[in-house]
């Protein structure tokens, strides 16, 4: 087994780097879905896995989003850590009943008898040109389902540590890859993977005074994009990287809320009964003395996903942004 | 040797050369469902294993009459009875060997009970103190599954999971007839075959999906026949005969244990009793029909048999029926306690650790239970 030194890495390799260990490291983990063997995946995540660790462990399995869950959970009941694959956002509503019934419950519905570790992988989001069904911001659905933890990395070396993390997890994950970050480059160095990262906590991917950019996943690069432009109009924003909306840190995001005194959330996803509105609420019930504005939101439009000639208009940018954030109420300050 | 090489590589030809991947015909079930009682087959049959069966089976149907009369009195939510199917409930749990996983449905209650469950905690869901009322590991008994066919997909996923760790453990499926339409039973039925992962599927058809009767369900000569396209035998079994009903799923075990693969039994019955206590199934049919399968009753034909052989007299049905009424006794007498309840395990088991957002909840409520408290005293 040869170790071929990327430097920088893209965040498709730091996740098949991430299912690569897990597999080495645990005999009970397995990977399975859609075109995983073979083929390495359509977005080639599980590149070489099946080559090294046998069809057995890297399983291509039939076209059947809510079996390939479901056996996913029977697999899990006698011990084994199911990782399971996705193709796309969309092709992932099939198994949504095994998700929403059966993974999310089973520990609970038992008194915690059977756990159920399994790790669902969903690639996300827009921005590559995808026709219909390619693009989806499903989020708010796996948020909304109690049992649950929902995680979406936005750098390479969160890849790696937020799937070793929730593949190690007694607890269902569903993890969100932005598929428009999975050629996103970094001075990553596979030789010596970041530490998993707890799940659960946010980071400060930016420090700033003048207002909050709440986001994750493929829209932290936006944001920190967002953030250097702002500089030109005075504005010194602090971009905070949710990472895990399930658990949500409370605590790192109204740390910053309560130092900036703005806050503006920003995802692609549909802000009417988007995340945005629940992370408006918590950070309003708990920083309302220290907001000098209401909380904006940016979001994708309430319309199903557009086609690709048309998606740059629907996707967050940083103009978008630009305009929330002159709307947090500065004129009260003078 | 992976999964797929066992299986060979199936790659099919352009159409002159092309050829069926398996010969169907050995995977056709029969014309007629399978019968032991009252036909030549009954002579073979261990009069051992036919006393045990009879026992467990007055045993389940007082079971079934308790429960029933349980919700009467409020002391259960809601019962789903399989009356009329004990034959199908009882075969199932006995067809196992201890290390085998059962995968019941709503319906089931009584073969996890015949498996080993207690009847109280097979009964917390319809009680409703929680939901799964014992740990599914201590008798390999899955969670009743409320939701159709979504059991299904896990135990094959489970056998497989078993056959690669080198373990000769079988998984028992159950569903209905109205749940072999939901997607999961053919994503179920497709996964198995494709995995050669050691199944047996129990179609119980028992003529109704709540109201809605078998011809408004399938356009297939018989559900048995459903198996053929995935590539696996189909067998139609009398689903009140529980001599048929044992050997054919003992059978279906067996091959699967020897590495078979999986096998589809669809066991012919009728349910007796309404869809549960909240049902009126006098809107969708009518007594005449009722009474014709009353008349092929599974304790009834059982019975006939083994009286008529010599192997049980009026004492033995009477010793049998004083040991259902020991149960139905006890069973009520347990039922009729107030299960203890503790709010608190509301937040206990949803995740491994709890996250700060239910801690809080958690809070709230026990400072709503400590406030109710106070109120109380006060009083």
């Amino acid at each position: 087994m040869t170790t071929v030194a990327l430097k920088p890495a893209t965040m498709a390799q730091a996740l098949t780097r991430a299912l690569r260990d897990a597999l080495a490291d645990d005999p009970a983990v397995h990977v399975m879905g859609e075109d995983v063997g073979t083929l390495g995946g359509v977005f080639r995540v599980t590149d070489g896995l099946a080559q090294e660790f046998g069809e057995d462990r890297c399983t291509d399995t039939p076209l059947a989003e809510a079996g390939i869950l479901g056996t996913a959970v029977g697999m899990a009941m006698y011990g084994l850590r199911p990782v399971v694959e996705m193709q796309f956002d969309a092709f992932a509503y099939p198994a949504f009943e095994q998700l929403a019934s059966h993974v999310a419950k089973m520990r609970n519905r038992t008194r915690g008898k059977t756990p159920l570790p399994i790790t669902v992988r969903i690639p996300y989001g827009g921005g590559i040109g995808g026709v219909e069904h390619h693009s989806d911001s499903s989020e708010a659905y796996y948020m909304a389902t109690p049992g649950l933890h929902v995680v979406t990395p936005a750098t390479v070396a969160d890849a790696y540590g937020l799937l070793r993390a929730a593949i190690a997890s007694d607890d269902p994950v569903v993890f969100l890859e932005p598929k428009r970050l999975y050629w996103s480059k970094d001075s990553w160095n596979p030789e010596e993977p970041t530490a998993v990262e707890p799940i659960g906590r946010a980071v400060v991917r930016r420090a700033g005074r003048s207002a909050t950019l709440i986001t994750y996943g493929p829209s932290v690069p936006v944001c920190l994009e967002a953030a250097e432009a702002a500089r030109a109009e005075g504005w010194d924003l602090e971009v905070v990287d949710l990472r895990s909306l399930v658990p949500f840190d409370d605590e790192t995001v109204c740390a910053s809320v309560r130092r900036t005194g703005r806050a503006v959330v920003v995802h692609e996803s549909g802000g009417f009964g988007g995340p945005g509105g629940e992370i408006a609420a918590r950070v309003t019930e708990r920083c309302f003395h220290h907001l000098e504005a209401p909380v904006l939101r940016v979001a994708g439009f309430d319309i199903p996903y557009p086609p690709p000639m048309l998606e740059r208009h629907h996707l967050p940018g940083v103009d978008r942004i630009l305009d929330a954030v002159a709307r947090l109420q500065w004129e009260a300050e003078g | 040797m992976t999964v797929m090489e066992q299986r060979g590589a199936y790659r099919p030809s352009p159409p002159p050369a092309w050829q069926p991947r398996t010969d169907p015909a050995p995977l056709l079930p029969d014309a007629e469902p399978y019968r032991v009682l009252g036909t030549e087959a009954a002579a073979k049959a261990d009069p051992e294993l036919l006393g045990r069966l009879y026992e467990q089976l007055v045993l389940g149907r007082r079971y079934n009459t308790q429960a029933t009369a349980l919700t009467k009195q409020g002391r259960l939510a809601v019962y789903p009875s399989s009356t009329g199917q004990e034959a199908c409930e009882v075969a199932a749990a006995l067809a196992l060997q201890d290390r085998d996983w059962l995968f019941p449905s709503y319906r089931d209650t009584l073969a996890a009970v015949a498996r080993g469950v207690d009847p109280v905690h097979a009964l917390t869901l319809l009680r409703g103190d929680w939901h799964t009322g014992y740990d599914p590991a201590e008798h390999r008994v899955a969670p009743l599954s409320t939701p159709l066919a979504t059991q299904l997909p896990h135990a094959v996923g489970l056998a497989h999971a078993a056959r690669l760790k080198g373990d000769d453990v079988v998984a028992l499926a159950m569903v209905g007839d109205g749940g072999t339409s939901e997607g999961d039973f053919h994503e179920a039925l497709n996964f198995a075959a494709v995995w050669q992962a050691p199944v047996v599927f129990l179609v119980q058809n028992n003529g109704f999906a709540i109201s809605v009767p078998l011809a408004k369900q399938t356009a297939a000569p018989s559900l048995a026949h459903k198996a053929v396209g995935y590539g696996m035998p189909g067998r139609l079994v009398d689903g009140n005969d529980a001599a048929a009903v044992h050997e054919v799923l003992t059978d279906a075990v067996r091959h699967a244990r020897a590495g078979g693969g999986p096998t589809l039994v669809e066991a012919v019955t009728y349910r007796i009793d309404a869809h549960t206590n909240a049902d009126d199934a006098t809107r969708y049919r009518g007594d005449a029909e009722v009474e014709a399968w009353r008349a092929h009753d599974p304790v009834l034909l059982l019975e006939r048999e083994l009286t008529g052989r010599g192997l049980l007299d009026e004492d033995g049905v009477a010793a049998v029926r004083q040991s259902a009424e020991t149960m139905a006794a006890r069973l009520r007498e347990r039922m009729n306690q107030d299960p203890a309840l503790d709010p608190m395990d509301l937040f206990a088991h949803v995740y491994a650790e709890p996250t700060a957002q239910l801690s809080e909840q958690r809070e709230l409520l026990a400072a709503e239970l400590a406030a109710e408290a106070e109120e109380g005293t006060a009083r």
